[in-house]
């Protein structure tokens, strides 16, 4: 069962070197979930 | 294919704990959003000493006095396990203390910038005079320093950036303009430190590999900061600034930026402009950065580890013609992230590692080692981003089984041989890709490894120009002892090829 349903808005938090936020961008998109943030952070 | 070598390499770090208090971006963030928070309070108590920063496995790796693999053989964490026979003096470099580099950074001002006090500057001369490598006439840039109560008018007044060694003032960094934000006293200081590190780490690869700095004729600088003024931020350029204090008469430069994957696709740059004979010997050279002092510490702190990021990390390469000895910069198995690539992590795996190793007729298993992000697992896995570089060999072991070049099983023992333990100061640029550059080269010459893979990544997002991510990387291959014969045609050639036009011309006749 997805979380990303129909009226879910999602914040994108990711990681340089883990997974990146726009990589969870193109699998959100592909739910009926609203990106409402997205960020990269980089600790290093 | 014409190809160009490594002649020789230098690692240089410096302990700088007062740095980390006052002008990392984490501890100068809190001062003024909590001033009084729990975190500013302890973190003094947690700040090491020069002989504790000296003592410690991973600087001891980076300057060249231990081999990486040691590292795998002292289970982590190692803030608390000293180096027995560990030295500030290094094979590739050195680890300076603070005050001597406070004393480098005023010999690397050109525009009275920076006054020190008197009592410290005389400290300083004489330990610099003692130095192997700052020379008479760098000494004399000291001068004999200044009254403290002028270097605190222009700190009060003058918005003069501090410069402290053991909590105390000793001296500041002016501001360059008026108004100009780019010339401000804090700018003006965060580029004089990397001047400083990277003359550090120039001088150190003259006197450690035996090269006569007036033999080089370019120089590339990589690091993350911009100098410039109001009306061109990031002019440059640090690599002739740079160049200009380490001897280098006979040099040009210019700086190379792509935030930490800089130093990969420099090296990327200098060897093609060996290889295509522009130049006989380029270095890459990049000094180290302030903001990044302590970047983790809230996490080390709460934890009751030791500021770990105490360090300002520098480094430097020589590049030159193919001498069919030193390895060879295989500029034409290049790895790059375009920009359609895609940042998923096997997307950015697949251009940098195997889609340069296809063009090579290469497998991923014939690639010894891979310098990936070498970030010392000490530092990021307690502030909760994991151990980088294993991260890394995790997705090349696994976009090697998927290629069918690794059995599934093999997974960990291909880490364990093709990778290493991370040992580099997070210092952004520093531990992207060039950390092993020296070894490889120490353990191609001596007919240990055949091959090393320099991979180097950046989050060009930080900048907010673009979304994308970035990277960059580079083959280094053991001499094969062929020196190729790249200029002109001999006089052999020009007769086997008219020989040949010959043959053509009559097998023609026959046929008609």
């Amino acid at each position: 069962m997805s979380i990303f349903t129909e009226g879910l808005k999602a914040i994108v938090i990711g990681d340089r070197d883990g997974i990146p936020g726009p990589a969870m961008e193109e699998c959100i998109k592909t739910t009926p979930a609203e990106i409402v943030f997205s960020a990269t952070e980089c600790f290093v | 294919m014409s190809y160009s070598v490594i002649k020789g390499s230098s690692y240089v770090l410096v302990h700088a704990p007062d740095m980390v208090l006052h002008n990392g971006t984490t501890q100068t963030t809190e001062m003024i959003l909590n001033p009084n928070s729990e975190y500013l309070k302890e973190l003094p108590k947690s700040l090491r000493t020069f002989e504790q920063a000296v003592n410690y496995l991973p600087n001891q790796v980076y300057i060249g006095n231990h081999k990486p693999e040691e590292l795998k053989k002292v289970a982590q964490p190692w803030y608390d396990k000293d180096v027995a026979d560990a030295k500030r003096e290094g094979k590739f470099g050195e680890i300076m203390p603070q005050d001597e580099f406070i004393g480098l950074i005023k010999i690397s001002d050109v525009f009275d910038l920076v006054n020190l006090e008197k009592e410290f500057t005389a400290s300083v001369k004489a330990k610099l005079t003692a130095h192997p490598l700052i020379k008479d006439e760098l000494v004399a840039r000291l001068k004999d320093g200044d009254d403290i109560a002028d270097i605190e008018h222009a700190i009060n007044d003058q918005h003069a950036e501090a410069l402290m060694h053991d909590g105390k003032l000793v001296g500041c960094v002016k501001r360059a303009h008026d108004v100009d934000v780019n010339l401000n006293a804090h700018v003006m200081f965060e580029n004089l430190v990397t001047k400083a590190s990277g003359i550090l780490a120039a001088l150190h690869l003259c006197a450690k590999n035996n090269i006569n700095p007036e033999d080089v004729d370019y120089v590339l600088e990589c690091s993350e900061e911009a100098c410039g003024d109001m009306n061109q931020r990031g002019g440059g350029n640090f690599a002739k600034a740079v160049a200009e204090l380490s001897g280098f008469v006979n040099a040009s430069g210019s700086d190379v930026r792509g935030f930490c994957a800089a130093p990969a696709h420099t090296l990327i740059s200098a060897s093609s402009l060996v290889a295509a004979g522009t130049f006989k010997n380029v270095v890459v050279v990049s000094g180290g950065c302030t903001a990044k002092l302590g970047m983790n510490g809230k996490d080390h702190v709460k934890k009751g580890i030791p500021i770990l990021e105490d360090v300002i990390g520098g480094f430097a390469v020589l590049i030159s013609e193919n001498d069919g000895v030193n390895p060879i910069m295989r500029n034409d198995i290049v790895g790059k992230h375009n920009v359609g690539t895609g940042s998923s992590p096997q997307a950015v795996i697949q251009s940098l590692v195997t889609e340069p190793l296809d063009r090579g007729s290469l497998k991923i298993t014939d690639i010894d080692k891979y310098s990936v992000e070498m970030q010392n697992p000490d530092v990021t896995k307690p502030a909760g981003a994991g151990n980088v570089p294993e991260a890394n060999y995790k997705m090349i072991a696994a976009i090697g089984v998927k290629r069918g070049e690794l059995e599934k099983t093999d997974m960990v023992s291909f880490m364990e041989k093709h990778g290493m333990e991370g040992w580099a100061p997070t210092q952004g640029h520093i531990p992207s890709g060039v950390p092993y550059i020296g070894f490889a080269r120490q353990e191609m010459l001596e007919g240990n490894i055949n091959r090393a893979m320099v991979v180097g990544k950046g989050s060009l997002f930080l900048g907010r120009m673009t979304n994308l991510f970035d990277g960059a990387s580079i083959v280094i291959e053991k001499n094969p002892g062929k020196v190729e014969e790249s200029k002109g045609v001999s006089e052999e050639e020009v007769r086997n090829l008219v020989a040949e036009t010959m043959r053509d011309f009559a097998s023609h006749l026959l046929k008609d």
